[in-house]
This record gives structure tokens, C-alpha cells and sequence, in this order.
């Protein structure tokens, strides 16, 4: 039985015929969207590294079917510069070295969205790795993640304050 | 993974007919489902995917002063909601210190009361497993062994429940809601899953088909809001189930205890509560004495499956920390690290 969906991916409509209700989320963006940003990890939901936002909200897509998302609207690492311009994020990450072999950085990245976008962590360093504890870096280039998260709040926080001002 | 048919039925009773066919589950979030069918662990033949079912992912406040959780509620919208944090703050924070931020993100309420053990000999398809295969024998018998349950296991499994959230509720009188085949029903939350005994493979006194629709704390639960924690020991950090965790909730008159609530987590295969600890407590002070009274109460029938003598001691102290980070009162904010025994407060006895 052949299942027909539609997602829209950064923005953009798409129309997906399923044969199999099997397709995770994160198969149907890397092999049959060939999004191929949203890396496969361990594909249990342990490493992070399939991280997208659904509905704004970060989750694993390995462990998400795509059927049951018919009609969610999907963010990848993909969508998240505008042209050329990178995404705060982006550019934090470069700026304090938040990667090295960069397996892991898409879902760094868009977990690090989708954490500032929750709004708990603020600018405590604590709250921010443990905001990011789904996150795994075989690297080891945490510190310079955690600095790069809390680089972009500071820079939320001021414009906000500025806003208000 | 094995195929299945896949649903998505719109009402409650199509889904539960969908469900009462033998191998048929209910798909929520599938955050535990799907990975274990990736394993092998599980292979349903059907998928009722419940998640567009109506009117199930709310929050309503009871006039009893209680709250009525629908079962598709996704675990952080239930921990970061105000009022909930507020007046049940030992259940955000098993919340909070349980999974990942994603997800906790996706999974929901009804699917973490269901979740399946993390024995890792039932996750092995090559490992013998009563509860995976009944009658195959228990691996986890002469195995690696120090994170089985130290209360109410049997010959056929040790296996432990992994559950953070279902600690509190125990301790907090919740209450399940079931849609089944034969209409409405209420269960406590400390009677929904079963000890092993001879049938490791029945976890719960649900029937083909039961839906677990919505789950209730009555109005007396918020009466621990202000001397309430749940603490956690686990062997990294963050991102890491229980060796042995412990929700306390007391409510302290005059410097006299009135009332106690205690359960622990990770010692057995369902969320324990210590009741005989809790009598313990009731009209005594806030003492470290009352307090290690209590805790080697609720582990006097403890006894060791395995190399895990340490975690009946580690438990009492869990459990005297947890008392003694409840007497001194609720933190304003869910701390930074939840559930942490590591994490600085005051009126931690770093040496309980």
C-alpha cells in the first residue's frame, strides 16, 4: 500500500510518495529529499547528529517515522543561512571553533537553534550543556559549542535589552 | 525492522479496536518504539498511531484543586508548563533530568508510563530473555549485572524500570485513565505495571487494546509543592537512566513532618514506593536520624540479583539526600543540572 505525504522542508512543499511505512524522518530527508546535512549517527537516538526541527521543535529524526509527520513543517541545517548569510549559529560555531571533523554539526547547530529557541537555558553555561547533553561530539569540541551557544544569547539577550530600552 | 500495516484512526474507539488485533501496539512519539523495533527487540504487525487523536493533549486544572494530563502531553510541555512546575516540582524535575532535550521534546506522557526496560540482555536479541521470549531463561542472571533491581525481581528477570517521571507519580497517588474494550477505567499509577514473578513478559495490567488516556493527580498532591525533589544518581552527567533515583515530598508543621511521600526509582521493575518509610516519618522531625531510619525501612527487603549489593546502600542515601533537599525546601528554579546529587545547593549534607 503506498502512503502520500507532504512535509514542507525549509520552506518548501514537498510531496512524498511512501511503498513503506517504515521511513524514518531522517531517511526520507537524506535519501529520498537528498538532504543529506542531517547526519546518521547511531540512528537510536543517542548521538544527536539526525537533529532537525518539527514544528519548530528539536528533535531526533531517526526515531520519528515520516508518516506519522504527514503535514509537519520540517527546518534542517539546510534552511538555516539566508543565501549567504549564516545563521548566528553558524557563524558562532565557526568563531569559537565549535567543531572539528564536523560529523556532528548540523545537529549541533540546529539543537543549539532549537535550545535558544526553548528560551530555558538563558547564559548559564550549566543550563546550556545540559540543554545540549543530546548532543554527543566524539571530538570533543564542547567547549568551544557551549561558547558558541552562549555567545548568540549574549548577542539575543543585549538586542532584546536594547529593544526594551 | 519487521513491516506492519500502519493506522491512524480518528476516534478513540476505531483506535482501540485497531489495537485489540494480536500485534497490533500503539504508536505515540515512538521515541522507545522505534527503537526497538530497529533492534528486533519488538515487531509489531500493525501500528495504531494515536498522535492525531483529539482532545488528548491537554492540561485541565479540577476543581479538586487536582490536574488532568492528557496522554500525548510531550514530557517538556508538561515539565516547563508554570503551574505544573509550580505545584508538582519533584515531577518536572524527574521530567527534566530524564532523556535528551529532543526527546523529551517529541515523547509523551502516556508513552513514558509504557516504556520498556533497558536490561541490556533484553535488548540483545542474541542474549536468552523471558521477558522477550518467554521461557528462553535470564541471561542477566549470570551476567553483567550491577544495575538490576534489588527489590522484587524473581528468578525469571531482574530487570529494572527505567522511568524518571513515574517516581514521583507513584509517591503522588496518580491515577491512569483507560479507554479499553469494555469502556472507562481508573488505575493508580503504582498498580499499572506488574513485578515479574513467573510472567516477566505481562509489564502491566493492561489489556488488548486499553489506551491509557489521560493521567490525573488529585489535589492533595500539591500540598508537597514547597518541600519536594526527586534525585537521581547516574554514571555521566546528563543524558543517562537511573542506577538508583528517589522523589521525596514532605509536609513539614512546626518543625514536625505531618506527612511523607516517598518512591524510588531504578531498584525494581516498577516505580517503588516506600510506604512503611513514609509512616516512618509522619509526626517525627527533619532529621538526618529520622531520615536514615526511613531510608533503611524502604530497603529492608532489598536484597542483591547480582553484583549490585551497592546500590541498596546507594539507594539509602539517595533516598536521605532526597529527604534532606526536601526539607530544606523546594528550589525557586528547577536547578541547572535536574535531579543532580552533584549539583551544589545548600542544605545538601554532601556526606548523607
Amino acid at each position: 500500500m503506498n502512503f502520500s505525504i507532504s512535509l514542507t522542508v525549509n520552506g518548501v512543499r514537498r510531496d512524498v510518495e511512501l511503498a513503506d511505512p517504515r521511513v524514518t524522518l531522517l531517511d526520507l530527508l537524506r535519501e529520498r529529499l537528498h538532504l543529506t546535512g542531517t547526519k546518521k549517527g547511531c540512528d537510536r537516538g543517542q548521538c544527536g547528529a539526525c537533529t532537525v526541527l518539527v514544528d519548530g521543535r528539536r528533535i531526533n529524526s531517526c526515531l520519528a517515522l515520516a508518516i506519522s509527520l504527514d503535514g509537519a513543517e520540517i527546518l534542517t541545517i539546510e534552511g538555516v543561512a539566508r543565501g549567504d548569510q549564516l545563521h548566528p549559529v553558524q557563524a558562532a560555531f565557526i568563531e569559537h571553533d565549535g567543531f572539528q571533523c564536523g560529523f556532528c554539526t548540523p545537529g549541533q547547530i540546529v539543537s543549539a537553534i532549537g535550545l535558544i529557541h526553548e528560551g530555558q537555558a538563558g547564559d548559564d553555561p550549566e543550563r546550556v550543556r545540559e540543554g545540549m547533553s543530546g548532543n554527543l561530539c566524539r571530538c570533543g569540541a564542547y567547549s568551544g559549542i557551549t561558547d558558541a551557544v552562549l555567545d548568540v544569547q549574549k548577542s539575543l539577550i543585549e538586542a532584546n535589552q536594547r529593544r526594551s530600552a | 525492522m519487521k513491516t506492519f500495516e500502519y493506522v491512524r484512526p480518528a476516534t478513540i474507539s476505531d483506535a482501540i479496536a485497531a489495537a485489540a488485533e494480536p500485534g497490533a501496539a500503539y504508536l505515540a512519539a515512538g521515541t522507545n518504539l522505534l527503537d526497538l523495533m530497529k533492534g528486533g527487540i519488538t515487531g509489531p504487525s500493525r501500528l495504531v498511531d494515536v498522535t492525531r487523536l483529539p482532545g488528548l493533549d491537554r492540561i485541565e486544572h479540577l476543581p479538586d484543586g487536582g490536574v488532568r494530563i492528557g496522554a500525548l502531553v510531550r514530557n517538556a510541555d508538561l515539565a516547563h508548563d508554570p503551574d505544573f512546575a509550580r505545584s508538582y516540582p519533584a515531577i518536572a524535575e524527574a521530567l527534566l533530568s530524564g532523556a535528551s532535550a529532543q526527546l523529551r521534546n517529541a515523547a509523551t506522557v502516556g508513552g513514558n508510563l509504557l516504556q520498556r526496560t533497558r536490561c541490556g540482555y533484553f535488548y540483545d536479541v542474541a542474549s536468552a530473555c523471558n521477558k522477550r521470549e518467554p521461557g528462553a531463561g535470564c541471561d542477566a542472571r549470570d551476567g553483567e549485572n550491577r544495575l538490576h533491581a534489588v527489590l522484587g525481581w524473581s528468578e525469571a528477570c531482574i530487570a529494572t524500570h527505567p522511568s524518571d517521571f513515574c517516581v514521583p507519580l507513584v509517591a503522588l497517588d496518580a491515577v491512569v485513565e483507560i479507554e479499553g474494550r469494555t469502556g472507562r477505567r481508573e488505575v493508580a499509577v503504582e498498580a499499572l505495571h506488574r513485578l515479574p514473578g513467573d510472567t516477566p513478559e505481562r509489564e502491566s495490567v493492561l489489556e488488548p487494546g486499553d489506551l491509557i488516556v489521560a493521567l490525573r493527580l488529585p489535589g492533595e498532591a500539591r500540598t508537597f509543592s514547597a518541600h519536594a525533589r526527586y534525585l537521581k544518581v547516574r554514571e555521566r552527567t546528563s543524558y543517562a537512566f537511573a542506577v538508583v533515583s528517589a522523589a521525596a515530598g514532605l509536609r513539614i508543621e512546626q518543625d514536625t513532618i505531618s506527612d511523607a511521600r516517598l518512591a524510588l526509582g531504578g531498584v525494581a521493575a516498577k516505580p517503588w514506593r516506600a510506604r512503611s518509610a513514609e509512616e516512618t516519618l509522619a509526626g517525627s522531625s527533619p532529621t538526618p536520624a529520622a531520615f536514615r531510619r526511613a531510608a533503611e525501612v524502604a530497603l529492608a527487603d532489598a536484597k542483591p540479583s547480582g553484583d549490585n549489593r551497592f546500590k541498596i546502600e546507594l539507594a539509602q542515601r539517595i533516598l536521605v539526600r532526597a529527604l534532606t533537599l526536601a526539607a530544606a525546601g523546594t528550589p525557586q528554579r528547577i536547578p541547572a543540572l535536574p535531579a543532580s546529587p552533584f549539583a551544589s545547593i545548600s542544605g545538601a549534607l554532601h556526606n548523607a
